[in-house]
């Protein structure tokens, strides 16, 4: 209504003769009264496809997950029933996957906050430029290679007769034999995504002023306390963003669990993979909506600990 | 249910019908009489390695239709991608036993004239009219190659040499075992149990009781602490047998094939209670749109020469036993290696892969469905 008016009043104020600037005027002053127009024309095309890609298609997962599939063709039918859930809850299978799959990523994002927390410290506090450059390139390499060739490479150095258990051989310990279990998978995740954990990390380390350190120092604290009671509560939110995703990419990861995991290694991901191989969508999506739920409660926690401010 | 099933051959015998007239001249039963010129494309669904381009090559400057296969991973996948965009978008599928009933019966293929391929008539007697792809007399496919599930292991390390499905089932090599990842593994269990407990009656290792499926379970169950890795991809177990302590096994004869070239000492058998197997059928699309390239396809696949090939690639049995001599000449031995022209004794040894239907053979109501072997399967492995 508001931007009508103005138009109205802008064409009244219009310069014979030069329409097509006079509209551009117009518009720019339009934007420059109500910056929130600016803001939605920006955001327009983005919302829509976020709107369109990813809402709709997980309200059709969601529909899709109270339908069931003929038990012999395998052909959908749009039969409206909870079955699926009701599989899922009262089945000590699923109960298990799901536990195993949010324990790992639970047990990948320690691992990766421990080791990341140091390496982040050097680099925001001890490093200078050139060695701070280098180790910015080495914990980003590996991310320039196919995650599946990572994967596989860590499958050579777990087998049984791969670089790990021939290095123990060699210092005389017993060999380790963790090749295709929970623990190569666990290992796996924790390097794959370690980067994503290095870096709000380190942002949130870089941001702590020096002069909060020497506060702390002046007024007598030692090592320990300054890092329990300044250093740690500022760069927790860091670590909560680099846990939202450490957490939510375990989570909703299916291949390292079939490459390199062993007898009891399935993930949420590997049944919905399976599942949808064998055509069963509905039970699929059900599933599937497993990890959404676990991933909306974490965010919502996030949020409580100030990580989207690290972000 | 049967009714329902019986209606279904029904709407997809009309269905077909009404399609013929693009395939040439139609006859009295609805099926071309002959093939038509070539529609210059073919686009399939294969399993790897059916699609080479050593017999793919020729087959194109032939008969001028472009291929474009796609590769699926299992029957399941298969049986997605002939659904998928409302079924037009592949001619054809080379379907296994376990899902070509399932196309059958979801009217995903077509009936064929079997007649239109010369080499049929050379095919052996149980692969002319199989039921994996013929229903009621009526024929949907062409049979392409077949293979069993073998037994293998480790010259080495397992001592001595096994005669028995037994020794995946022992503890004796506990962490040191490895079967398929695929629901269809149940039927391996259960034809073991036919042999080592016979109390439990099962003839028929694709149609189990309640009482039955769950003996199948629980030795599968027994299994699992045994097992290093359920495999997926025949290069996981090659993997698990060259580097991962893996000395035991269920395989395809590729993997002994590969495994061998990669000189670890391996061997493989049918143990004594027989194996399962494949049998794989070329079948056309319900909405074909390129129906006298795959007619072609399906005849040019099924000379002796393709089949030879074909076979020696994979480490399969073909249909036709005139591509026995020709084996030999690519490839000497081959012929006997594969069991190429084996006696129908050999051939009824397998039980090939077909869909576990809740329909026994004795009509009663009471067989565990695929979508329970799949749910036990997923549950099983845990």
């Amino acid at each position: 209504m508001a931007a009508s008016l103005d138009s109205a009043q802008g064409l009244s104020r219009q310069p014979p003769g030069r329409p097509a600037r006079a509209a551009r005027l117009r518009l720019s002053g339009l934007f420059w009264r109500h910056p929130w127009a600016k803001a939605l024309l920006l955001l327009a095309p983005p919302l829509l496809a976020f709107i369109l890609v990813y809402l709709a298609s997980l309200v059709a997962l969601f529909v899709s997950s109270f339908w069931t599939v003929n038990p012999f063709t395998t052909e959908l039918q749009h039969i409206w029933n909870v079955d699926n859930y009701k599989t899922l809850w009262d089945s000590s299978a699923y109960r298990t996957i799901a536990v195993r799959t949010i324990g790992i990523a639970a047990a990948v994002t320690i691992a990766d906050a421990v080791i990341a927390f140091p390496l982040g410290y050097f680099m925001a506090r001890v490093a200078g430029g050139r060695s701070r450059a280098f180790v910015f390139v080495a914990v980003l390499l590996p991310l320039w290679s196919s995650y599946l060739i990572r994967v596989y490479i860590w499958r050579l150095i777990l087998d049984d007769k791969g670089v790990l258990n021939w290095t123990l051989q060699k210092v005389g310990l017993p060999a380790a034999n963790i090749g295709y279990s929970n623990w190569a998978v666990w290992l796996i995740f924790t390097y794959v995504w370690l980067p994503f954990m290095i870096l709000p990390v380190y942002g949130a380390l870089e941001r702590i002023p020096e002069s909060f350190l020497e506060a702390s120092r002046d007024l007598g604290a030692g090592g320990i306390t300054t890092f329990r009671r300044v250093v740690l509560p500022l760069a927790l939110p860091g670590v909560i963003a680099g846990s939202i995703f450490t957490f939510s990419l375990t989570l909703g990861d299916y291949v390292t669990p079939l490459l390199a995991g062993g007898a009891s290694s399935q993930f949420i991901g590997n049944v919905v993979y399976d599942t949808i191989g064998s055509n069963n969508v509905p039970f699929a999506a059900a599933f599937a909506a497993v990890p959404l739920a676990v991933m909306g409660v974490y965010l919502l926690i996030a949020r409580k600990l100030g990580a989207f401010e690290a972000l | 249910m049967i009714r329902i099933r019986r209606a279904h051959v029904l709407v997809a015998a009309l269905a077909a019908a009404l399609c013929v007239p693009a395939a040439g001249i139609s006859s009295g039963n609805g099926l071309p009489t002959s093939i038509g010129k070539g529609e210059g494309q073919l686009n399939l669904i294969a399993w790897e390695g059916y699609t080479q381009p050593q017999w793919v090559k020729p087959f194109e400057k032939a008969t001028g239709c472009q291929v474009n296969a796609k590769y699926a991973g299992s029957s399941d996948e298969m049986v997605t991608l002939m659904r998928q965009g409302g079924g037009s978008q592949y001619d054809g599928v080379s379907a296994s036993g376990d899902a070509s009933l399932r196309l059958i019966y979801g009217h995903d293929v077509q009936p064929v004239n079997p007649n239109l391929i010369p080499d049929w008539k050379n095919f052996i007697p149980a692969l002319k009219s199989p039921p994996h792809n013929t229903v009621k007399g009526v024929h949907y496919g062409i049979s392409l190659q077949w293979g069993p599930n073998t037994l293998l292991y480790n010259t080495k390390l397992v001592k001595p040499a096994p005669t028995s499905w037994s020794v995946i089932y022992s503890p004796k090599y506990k962490g040191k075992v490895t079967v398929p990842d695929n629901p269809i593994q149940i039927a391996d269990a259960a034809l073991y149990l036919s042999k080592s407990q016979p109390s439990l009656g099962i003839t028929d290792p694709y149609e189990l009781t309640q009482t039955q499926f769950n003996a199948a379970i629980n030795l599968l169950k027994q299994q699992k602490p045994l097992i290093k890795k359920y495999w997926a991809l025949a290069s996981d177990e090659i993997d698990l047998f060259k580097n991962g302590g893996v000395v035991v096994g269920a395989a395809w004869p590729y993997q002994t094939n590969t495994l061998i070239a990669a000189k670890v000492p391996v061997k493989d058998l049918i143990p004594k209670e027989g194996a399962t197997g494949w049998a794989d059928t070329w079948m056309m699309s319900a909405h074909v749109k390129h129906p006298n390239c795959m007619y072609k396809w399906m005849a040019w696949v099924s000379t002796p020469k393709v089949q030879a090939e074909q076979a020696i690639y994979f480490g399969e049995t073909p249909a036709n036993p005139l591509a026995c001599p020709i084996m030999n000449k690519l490839s000497p031995g081959s012929a006997a290696q594969y069991h190429c022209g084996a006696s129908a004794k050999y051939f009824d040894s397998i039980k090939f892969w077909k869909t576990p239907v809740a329909t026994c053979d004795n009509g009663k109501n009471e067989c565990m469905d695929y979508t329970k072997w799949q749910q036990a399967w997923t549950q099983l492995k845990g």
